[in-house]
């Protein structure tokens, strides 16, 4: 506990700099409410993407930087597809699109590569994701294309009699949290309940060693990008239907990098509260610090909630290099 | 504007033809790659086969005049990059196919995908100006970024930059920025009409004072080009005015729309691009912010950026200079000479919406700056140096426009040495639901008073820190 008092001390800095907008009173409650709601249902959203970091780095210690893509490459099939069919229907055949994905990137990228470099791994998902990208707008289309889930977008006020013209809440916000606390209660059961998910675990720890004692590990390469797969269909859904399905959803994985840096790149749960730290961050910061950087110190102004999500997480990779719920890596020399 | 005639119904079974060849092509090609994959459809991948470059070799002779053509038809911007692209390059192809070209000068093109990005943009730029007997005839480089990129460089090269609706808002001043053509209008001209427009609805712009204007921008040099006529029109009327970026590419802002619902503003003026646009649509529709009170700018005003937002974008407005919706005479004329020779650049669903069309202006007021500048130097292949002249003498009036086949689609406009914007008018449409309506009796003119001294500040700064050396345009007419 006493080697952690940095973490402690920056955890606390953070929570200061969280009170301080109503501290002083620069902000009225209802709308400071609103804006940490709206952190918090931005960072559910950055944790579904950044579920899909941790899981495959989780199993097979590779960092997989076609996330992002494979999330694009899903909402455009399920987009594409749910103009010919019902959305079940195309929800259920884009998750076959991703388990055939997966068996392809397992044969042609990862087999080959079996017990290379980490490095080498994650060259070649660098790779597949300027593949996914430029194939899947190739196949699919580069327009904006919609996913209708069918909830209503209209916003609803609550507590009005509390705060002076009551807090907004999205209806498709609170959707998207209930379907991420969803899948990790899924991913969590899969992981520490099954054969499967203790296979996978082990095969995290070493390939070779797996491999020694009958773990087949192409299968479950197969297995953990096709899990992954499906939690980019789900992310994919839910941004696009927020956004529309275009290009830039896949843009969407750079915000999930500060928060697998942040959680920890082995955790779901780091996944979890690392997005909902680095949600809340960039959305106090771009509303409430950027206006008094400016002010302060006459700058051109922009905004900062981008790159203010990073400085979150160097901050925390500085303190806690293995990010908040990530697993200390020791070396025997 | 779009009539129902049975010519424009024989043209809509042609697209449909069109559009199945492309889909029977996709469906080829699909089945190789992935039985999954074999369920989408096909357009898009047919389009961009068709969006290639590959015209080039069907031009003969040493008649040929080059058009480069930077496009994005990737990456964020695509929705709105694709059907610019493509109706621009459906009316060069209809000026080869149904005029034999520029008075016989052929003409010959190559798409460089830039993605919106500037390095790529300018690498798209260094890689064209060369090509073609004469070199490139002009440059449009569809991004504001791109622009400020390859200013410096059209004074070594001598090729002009045309950037119609966008651009450097100084680059007026032609005595300054020599090779660029704001044709048709600048940011500062955009946001002032703007201002009037609100000011008119408000009761006069008096009646701005003590009012707020959030501007949403694009947090890039295009976003921020408006930015110093709104402070000074802000100084005028006493409105306030709220600056709140968006970084790219936009898809994230939920913050900028709280600060919307908690600042109230009366207006809100969206400077976006691409994703950017729904986006701030569907977030306004979230944080149930009046549509109706939301002004885009003219590159905010297209179907891409509406209708992702269903229903929500009903009552969103936004300028419209140059080329509203809708088909005319030009129309029958691609359909009849391009499309139905199977030549189409795009899937019909892009044909005449805004993007398509003002792509289609941009081409035409190109070519009629080479047809232009002939007349200076002869029927043949012209050099980008020679094309200036034309383009900075273009003189299309009501009679151009409708032997053309573009009425109803622009306004009469006209340039000279000096000023290299020529004459710049808008409207304001509003989105129904289904279609852009164009709101009838609303004429916007920039009021030159406050933006030329503006521009001449601007110009006269840029001037001394790059030490150039201003042109006596009197002296060069009498050359």
């Amino acid at each position: 506990m006493a080697r952690n008092w940095p973490v402690v001390l920056l955890c606390a800095a953070l929570l200061v700099g969280l009170a301080l907008p109503l501290a002083t009173g620069a902000s009225p409650p209802g709308f400071y409410v609103e804006v940490l709601l709206g952190g918090l249902m931005t960072g559910v959203l950055y944790s579904l993407v950044a579920m899909g970091f941790a899981l495959i780095f989780k199993a097979s210690g590779v960092f997989n930087f076609a996330q992002g893509a494979m999330v694009l490459f899903a909402a455009l099939a399920v987009a594409r597809l749910a103009e010919r069919m019902p959305l079940w229907a195309a929800i259920l055949l884009g998750i076959v699109v991703m388990i055939a994905l997966a068996f392809v990137i397992e044969r042609v990228v990862l087999r080959p590569l079996v017990n290379q470099e980490g490095i080498a791994l994650f060259m070649a998902t660098l790779g597949v994701t300027f593949f996914l990208d430029g194939f899947g707008q190739t196949v699919w289309g580069s327009d904006i294309y919609k996913i209708d889930l069918g909830i209503a977008k209209e916003p609803v006020m609550v507590l009005q009699g509390l705060f002076q013209g009551g807090i907004l809440i999205n209806k498709e916000d609170v959707a998207a949290a209930l379907v991420a606390v969803a899948l990790v209660a899924v991913l969590a059961l899969f992981f520490q309940k099954t054969a499967t998910g203790r296979a996978l675990r082990a095969v995290a720890d070493d390939h070779q060693a797996a491999q020694s004692i009958g773990i087949p590990l192409n299968r479950m390469w197969v297995i953990v990008w096709s899990v992954a797969g499906i939690v980019a269909l789900v992310a994919g859904v839910i941004w696009g239907s927020r956004l529309g399905v275009q290009f830039s959803v896949s843009l969407v994985a750079l915000k999930a990098l500060p928060v697998v840096i942040l959680g920890g790149l082995t955790s779901v749960t780091g996944a979890i509260v690392g997005g909902l730290i680095i949600g809340v961050g960039e959305k106090m910061a771009e509303v409430f610090l950027g206006p008094v950087l400016v002010k302060t110190f006459d700058l051109a102004g922009g905004g900062i909630e981008n790159w203010f999500a990073y400085v979150l997480a160097l901050l925390f990779l500085l303190v806690r290099p293995q990010g908040l719920f990530g697993e200390k890596h020791i070396d025997r020399v | 504007m779009i009539q129902d005639t049975a010519a424009s119904k024989r043209s809509t079974q042609n697209l449909e033809e069109v559009d199945m060849m492309h889909k029977a092509k996709f469906v080829g090609l699909a089945a190789g790659l992935a039985a999954a994959v074999a369920f989408g459809t096909g357009s898009a991948l047919a389009q961009d086969k068709k969006g290639a470059p590959a015209k080039k070799a069907a031009a003969a002779g040493g008649g040929e005049q080059f058009f480069p053509v930077l496009s994005y038809r990737t990456g964020a911007y695509a929705p709105n990059g694709i059907p610019f692209a493509n109706g621009f390059l459906d009316y060069l192809k209809l000026v080869n196919a149904r005029d034999g070209g520029i008075n016989g000068v052929r003409i010959t093109f190559e798409e460089c995908e830039t993605g919106y990005a500037t390095d790529r943009g300018v690498e798209c730029y260094e890689r064209l100006k060369g090509k073609g007997p004469t070199g490139a005839t002009l440059f449009h480089p569809l991004s504001t970024g791109i622009t400020f990129a390859v200013t410096d460089k059209s004074f070594v090269d001598k090729i002009p930059i045309v950037t119609f609706g966008y651009g450097r808002a100084d680059s007026v001043d032609g005595t300054v920025f020599g090779w660029n053509f704001p044709l048709g209008g600048t940011y500062w001209d955009a946001a002032d009409m703007l201002v009037q427009h609100v000011g008119k609805i408000s009761g006069g712009v008096d009646k701005l004072k003590g009012k707020k204007i959030a501007l949403v921008y694009h947090d890039s040099p295009y976003g921020k080009e408006p930015i110093a006529l709104l402070e000074e029109r802000s100084r005028m009327h006493g409105y306030q005015l709220l600056l709140l970026p968006v970084t790219h590419p936009g898809v994230e802002q939920k913050a900028t729309w709280l600060q919307i619902r908690q600042q109230r503003p009366d207006y809100v003026f969206l400077w976006g691009w691409g994703v950017m646009n729904s986006t701030s649509i569907k977030e306004a529709v979230a944080t149930g912010y009046p549509r109706n009170q939301m002004y885009g700018v003219w590159w905010s005003g297209a179907e891409p950026d509406v209708t992702p937002a269903g229903d929500g974008a009903k009552g969103y407005n936004a300028l419209t200079f140059l080329a509203p919706a809708g088909q005319g005479q030009v129309h029958k004329d691609i359909i009849k000479y391009v499309h139905d020779k199977g030549d189409a650049t795009g899937k019909k669903e892009g044909f005449g919406e805004v993007l398509y069309n003002r792509g289609m202006v941009g081409a035409m007021m190109s070519v009629e700056a080479v047809r232009r500048a002939q007349i200076r130097h002869g029927r043949k292949p012209l050099t980008g140096e020679q094309v200036r002249w034309g383009l900075e003498n273009l003189a299309i009036d009501q009679a151009a426009i409708k032997r053309l086949g573009f009425e109803g689609f622009m306004t009469p406009i006209s340039t000279s040495c000096v000023d290299h914007r020529g004459d710049s008018e808008a409207g304001i449409h509003t989105w129904d639901g289904k279609q852009w309506v164009v709101q009838k009796g609303v004429r916007l003119v920039a009021d030159q008073a406050i933006i030329r001294p503006m521009i001449r500040a601007s110009a006269e700064k840029y001037a001394g820190e790059k030490k150039i050396v201003r042109r006596d345009c009197a002296k060069e007419s009498q050359q």
